[in-house]
């Protein structure tokens, strides 16, 4: 129950960074924490007490395994977890050329 | 009936590789890009129109992916809903995309452009076609990522801000929609849709269906921009090339949103009556604020993207209310809205390629330098507003309609209410910008080139004729099919796995 928590308590502190910090690249922080927090709740979710890993053997009886499935599907959420970072940092990068600042109280020239 | 499936991969192949051949010889060949985005978006187009006809000749069919059987492996589903959701992107798409010939001329590298309009569309169309959980959240990402990267094509300073803002709030969206499906799979164990409203609806309710549907309201609402969540809307969309606002407003935040949404609490999770009033309290939420949110607006762009949140508060408000009257009215308004709303965003775009302003308060009597513009602008503007004949008539008169039938006056009146306010603002843009006397400054505005005005004019005429589907041979093919899908609800799985 325990590591549930911790991985909520990660969470929470990826979302506060997004939504109380100012500096552009703390905030692209932000979403990477939350994102690796989502990650390690589902490897988490396919965990079992004792278990090995679900490689059949001839020698050894399988009693208890972890869940494969989970695994290979973070894989694929790391690799999207990269695009995103790239496209968000690419536009920080714009971003700066054009404001010369990464602080978002200074960005805001889009209102109503 | 084994051949026919192999025509669902198709909706995603073709648009990959039409992606893929342009980013590898566009830069070198100036004329490819414009051929190969037409022609990627033309064959999408017809396969879509045949895949009604399949749908409506086999019923629904099932493709698997490399051939795994059913609940293990990727399922892509060809029924009603995705048929009628094909068409309208599609449809959409090509138009948009025969629009971009001349439009993207402004711009460098066009070639980039349609390399990342493809993948969009291959993320949609994968949205819509797909069966299985975790693929939706993949084909999700995909076309998201490659619609941040789309609002900042023009990289200035407002387009920059409003990406980097759009981009944040929807990977915290899909974050949400991440953990939603975390939850869902520990506690089902499958990640095929089917399979996982079967396993659902043996297990009964419990208190983590409960957090997974607050966790996809908050997340699919972000991706169509309901009311509380619609903050990234009113910049993102303006801030985008013309093309792209239409694509977005038109059919992005529907395939994403809407469609996502009805999918999932309707077929998987199954609508109860608590579930129903939460959408159709959001739907009002939106109609509402976002009519009166567009009515200050001066800038062309931003007040058409507020009129988006209204016009989405319709639709959901319509499958909210859950009856197959009230599901065929909202259906037929998400069909209406993305042919309307895209005409008025490439109207805009039309406005801002020869005056170059999208200040409503600068222009006046363009009318008369550009009737092509002009008149479909008008016809739209009468569409969104909901004067008869045109097809945003009917479809708000359906809602309407159906709210009465279900005893829902409340709701009824927000609608009517609403649908006045929305023709109150398009009158002001009518006066503004294309009646009155022509200002000196644009004495010498040409009117906009022959692919723009093909494709304002043909979406034109399909807002004029879109009424004939409610013909009821002609509804029975098309939006009868897709309402029956929703109507039916958890049914789906027994569908699915039976055939």
């Amino acid at each position: 129950m325990m590591v549930y928590l911790l991985c909520l308590v990660l969470f929470c502190v990826g979302l506060y960074c997004v939504l109380m910090k100012r500096n552009i690249i703390k905030i692209i922080v932000g979403i990477i924490i939350m994102e690796f927090a989502v990650n390690l709740f589902f490897v988490l979710v396919a965990y079992r007490m004792e278990g090995r890993a679900p490689i059949l053997s001839p020698d050894a009886e399988i009693l208890n395994m972890v869940d494969p499935l989970p695994q290979a599907l973070v894989l694929t959420s790391i690799v999207i977890g990269l695009a995103t970072t790239a496209v968000l940092v690419a536009i920080a990068m714009r971003i700066y050329e054009k404001y010369g600042t990464f602080d978002i109280t200074k960005i805001k020239e889009l209102r109503g | 009936m084994i051949m026919t499936a192999h025509i669902i991969p198709l909706f995603v192949g073709i648009s990959l590789a039409g992606a893929f051949i342009t980013s590898l010889l566009g830069k070198k060949l100036k004329m490819l890009p414009d051929v190969t985005g037409s022609l990627t978006t033309f064959a999408l187009l017809i396969l879509s129109l045949l895949s009604v006809w399949v749908v409506n000749v086999h019923g629904i069919l099932v493709y698997n992916v490399g051939a795994w059987k059913l609940p293990i492996g990727i399922a892509l589903v060809l029924d009603g809903l995705t048929a009628f959701m094909l068409v309208t992107v599609n449809l959409v798409a090509f138009l948009i995309s025969i629009y971009s010939i001349n439009y993207m001329e402004r711009f460098t590298s066009k070639w980039k452009f349609y390399t990342l309009f493809l993948l969009m569309v291959a993320g949609m169309n994968g949205v819509v076609v797909t069966g299985d959980m975790f693929n939706l959240f993949v084909f999700l990402e995909i076309a998201s990522v490659a619609s941040y990267a789309l609002v900042a094509f023009g990289t200035e300073r407002h387009e920059l801000e409003a990406a980097f803002k759009y981009a944040v709030m929807s990977i915290v969206g899909s974050l949400f929609i991440l953990l939603g499906i975390v939850f869902l799979y520990s506690y089902t164990s499958t990640l095929n849709m089917a399979d996982m409203a079967h396993i659902l609806a043996q297990k009964g309710t419990s208190n983590i269906i409960l957090m997974v549907s607050v966790l996809f309201i908050m997340g699919f609402g972000l991706k169509a921009a309901l009311v509380p969540f619609h903050a990234w809307l009113p910049d993102a969309h303006p801030s985008a090339p013309a093309p792209i606002s239409a694509m977005l407003s038109g059919v992005l935040i529907k395939s994403l949103g809407i469609y996502a949404l009805c999918r999932i609490f309707y077929n998987v999770i199954g609508i109860s009556s608590s579930l129903s009033s939460i959408l159709m309290v959001l739907g009002t939420l939106s109609m509402v604020i976002g009519v009166f949110l567009a009515i200050g607006q001066w800038d062309f762009k931003r007040l058409l993207a507020y009129h988006s949140i209204s016009q989405v508060g319709y639709v959901i408000l319509g499958i909210g209310l859950g009856t197959p009257l009230g599901i065929i009215g909202g259906l037929f308004h998400l069909f209406n809205h993305s042919v309307f709303k895209s005409l008025l965003f490439l109207n805009s775009g039309a406005v801002e390629y020869a005056t170059g302003t999208r200040d409503l308060q600068k222009m006046g009597g363009l009318s008369k330098k550009m009737p092509v513009t002009g008149t479909t602008s008008l016809i739209a503007s009468m569409s969104i507003a909901g004067i008869p004949p045109f097809n945003g008539f009917w479809s708000k008169l359906i809602i309407i309609i159906a709210c009465v039938e279900a005893g829902r006056y409340g709701y009824a009146f927000w609608a009517v209410l609403a649908s006045i306010l929305t023709l109150a603002s398009f009158m002001k843009v009518m006066k503004y910008a294309f009646f009155g006397t022509l200002k000196e400054k644009w004495a010498q505005v040409k009117e906009v080139p022959f692919f723009m005005k093909l494709s304002m004019s043909l979406l034109a005429l399909i807002s004029l004729i879109g009424g004939v589907l409610l013909v009821p041979a002609v509804k029975e093919v098309f939006l009868h099919k897709a309402a029956e899908v929703l109507v039916q609800g958890t049914q789906y799985a027994v569908m699915i796995l039976g055939g």
